[in-house]
């Protein structure tokens, strides 16, 4: 529809200490794509989708969401470009003292759009995009599985009906099972909503079944944005070693 | 003229009455689109009748917040006449599927309920009861098994416990401890005057102050200041899974969290008794020589005789049996705090307000036991 990149860092460099995390790194996501954003452990990953929404600030650089400055204008204007994205935090991040129905509401009914019967309707329906049954709305937080707490927290970021998607880890901690019906999941939800993704993993399945493009974090840069193909066929030494590991099994890789 | 000058974007609803009834929708009906129109809206849907024919060939985006709001307005079912396009009609179709899932309501209260809970607090208290005297018991156990195996000493904890709860607390008692002399002895001295009693001063203040005041005064800033912090420590480490974290690594909990907190406690407690008692004798003191022209030596001389000795310790002892009971009531609710932040603040307040209560049933109980005890004449 638009030309807008959804997403773009221009020049973000982020310190801490004396420690250099990103080094004059530059970004840009068009709508529709689904981004796989890999990289060392520790390499700023996380760090740098805290920059896109705006929980962090960059030492340097500029961080544009929609095509706009992410700090500029208003509060009003500056809460309302905040619900256009969704993020699923690494760890669910649900309010451990609210239900899981509440969890999925709490945006909702922030807004104060909705009826009550709206609301347990929109949350039966987010309960049942991701898979989890309505019996499962009175459940806290602690009573989860860390499967269930990835899917509540999916239906949370949903819940706005977001245009943007950002996911630290979504299938970090899942067994292989749940993690490939975790990503079919996101799969269909990408397709459904036409939503724009951000990942962050490092799990090379995970990337190859979902990812329409990959980033590659690495000294600071993004070093490489392409598909998955022409990212495995790069030459640089970091992107070799992660596929490398992937096929062979990092035990091996450390034997060799 | 009007649909000019809006944006295709906004969502729009057309209500043409009469011969045709008809409600055409426009627009982008998505939740960022709605937000800012959302009421007329509501207002125009309301107007609608069974016999409208709804007609969304002009929505160009519906979401299922949108489709909730279209549903809901429909009163639950398909309208008779409708022109969806497909798009439309599936996401119309999930949000219809959505709301025939029943979601779990919380049961309702009712008068039963009411009693139930009642009971459930008297057994709730015999459940505190019983969880206290287990905490202490196996603070027991674990004291007579530090006996034994003296090299499993706690000792890190315990000196790091010392300098939260005892040091850093000490300006803040040094603080309170003197303003509250000052107070004092201002306001005795206004009536003394009048009797012309100027030198009970210093038994009022003495007494006063050593036996009482200090102690609890310290104990209330204690429970306020340490009490809320190791139970909230303690609850954090619940949430967090450190609990489990450190049950699977085989190390005792009651040895390694609670009693290096509650051995700290009672031995800290004591020497800020003193430490406030004694700012709080100068604050008096000060405010005695100002007001009364009692000359701070006539004071210190005079104190040892107006308080025997005994009061002191009586005052330690105090201290020592509050810091003990501050640190255990703050370890038993810690480690009752379920893993959300509303138990986790329920419990905070509880420990703090039990402290408090505590700490001055006990002081009535010493004052009865000891009434014999260290009164001068
Ligand atoms: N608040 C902070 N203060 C100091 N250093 C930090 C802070 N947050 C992150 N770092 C450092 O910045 C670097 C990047 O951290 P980040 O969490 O972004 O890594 P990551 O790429 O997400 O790693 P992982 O894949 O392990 O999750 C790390 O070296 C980390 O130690
Ligand atoms: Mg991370």
């Amino acid at each position: 529809m638009s030309t807008v990149p959804v997403v773009e860092l221009r020049g973000i460099s982020t310190r801490f200490g004396n420690k250099l995390v990103h080094d004059g790194l530059d970004l840009s996501i068009e709508s529709g794509e689904m981004v796989a954003l890999v990289g060392g452990s520790g390499s700023g990953k996380t760090t740098l989708l805290r920059h896109i929404i705006g929980l962090t600030r960059p030492a340097s650089g500029r961080v544009k969401l929609f095509g706009e400055d992410l700090f500029s204008g208003g509060i009003a204007l500056q809460r309302q470009r905040r619900r256009r994205f969704g993020v699923l935090f690494q760890q669910g991040a649900l309010f451990s003292a609210l239900t899981v129905a509440e969890n999925i509401a709490l945006p909702l009914r922030e807004l104060k759009l909705a009826t009550d019967a709206e609301l347990d309707d929109l949350v039966a329906l987010k309960l049942d995009m991701v898979g989890l049954r309505p019996d499962d709305a009175l459940l806290m937080p602690a009573e989860l599985s860390g499967g269930m707490i990835k899917r509540v927290a999916l239906a949370r970021a949903l819940a706005l009906e977001p245009e943007l998607l950002l996911l630290d880890e979504p299938t970090a901690g899942l067994d292989p099972e749940r993690s490939a019906s975790f990503v079919a999941l996101i799969r269909t939800l990408h397709k459904a909503l036409e939503l724009t993704v951000v990942l962050v993993t490092h799990d090379v399945d995970t990337l190859k079944a979902l990812a329409t493009q990959v980033a590659v974090l690495a000294d600071g840069r993004i070093v490489s944005l392409a598909s998955v193909a022409a990212t495995q066929a790069s030459d640089h030494p970091f992107i070799k070693r992660f596929f490398a590991a992937a096929v062979t099994g990092p035990a091996e890789q450390g034997a060799r | 003229m009007e649909s000019q000058r809006t944006p295709p974007a906004t969502p729009q609803l057309e209500l043409i009455t009469g011969e045709s009834n008809r409600a055409v929708l426009r627009g982008e009906w998505t939740l960022r689109r709605l937000s800012p129109v959302n009421s007329p809206l509501r207002r125009s849907l309301l107007k609608a009748n069974e016999n409208t024919l709804w007609d969304l060939s002009g929505v160009s985006r519906l979401d299922s917040f949108g489709a909730t709001l279209l549903w809901r307005a429909w009163g639950g079912r398909w309208p008779a006449n409708l022109n969806a396009p497909d798009a439309c009609r599936v996401v119309l179709e999930h949000s219809a599927r959505a709301a025939t899932l029943k979601l779990p309501k919380p049961p309702a209260y009712r008068f039963g309920d009411a009693i139930a809970a009642l009971g459930a607090r008297v057994f709730g208290f015999a459940d505190h009861l019983v969880a206290f005297i287990r905490l202490v018991g196996q603070l027991c156990l674990d004291f007579v098994y530090l006996l034994v195996h003296p090299g499993d000493w706690p000792l890190r904890e315990i000196s790091a416990n010392v300098f939260k709860v005892g040091v850093k607390a000490m300006p803040v008692a040094a603080l309170v401890g003197f303003l509250i002399g000052v107070v004092l002895s201002y306001l005795s001295a206004l009536q003394l005057k009048a009797y012309g009693a100027d030198i009970f001063i210093v038994d009022i203040l003495g007494m006063g102050i050593i036996r009482e005041l200090g102690p609890v005064l310290v104990s209330v800033l204690v429970a306020g200041r340490s009490g809320s912090a190791m139970t909230a420590q303690i609850g954090v480490m619940r949430v967090t899974e450190e609990l489990d974290a450190l049950a699977a690594l085989g190390i005792s909990r009651t040895q390694r969290l609670v009693l290096p907190k509650v051995l700290a406690l009672a031995f800290s407690m004591p020497l800020l008794v003193l430490w406030t008692s004694a700012s709080a004798l100068l604050g008096g003191m000060l405010s005695a020589w100002l007001q009364l022209d009692l000359s701070i030596g006539f004071f210190i001389e005079t104190l040892p005789r107006a308080v025997p000795l005994p009061n002191v310790f009586i005052g330690l002892a105090k201290g020592a049996a509050f810091g003990l009971l501050i640190a255990l009531v703050a370890c038993h609710f810690g480690l009752r705090i379920k893993p959300n932040t509303e138990s986790l603040s329920a419990n905070t307040t509880a420990s703090v307000v039990t402290a408090i209560t505590l700490v001055i049933l006990v002081d009535a109980i010493f004052a009865i036991a000891t009434r014999t005890i260290g009164v001068p004449g």
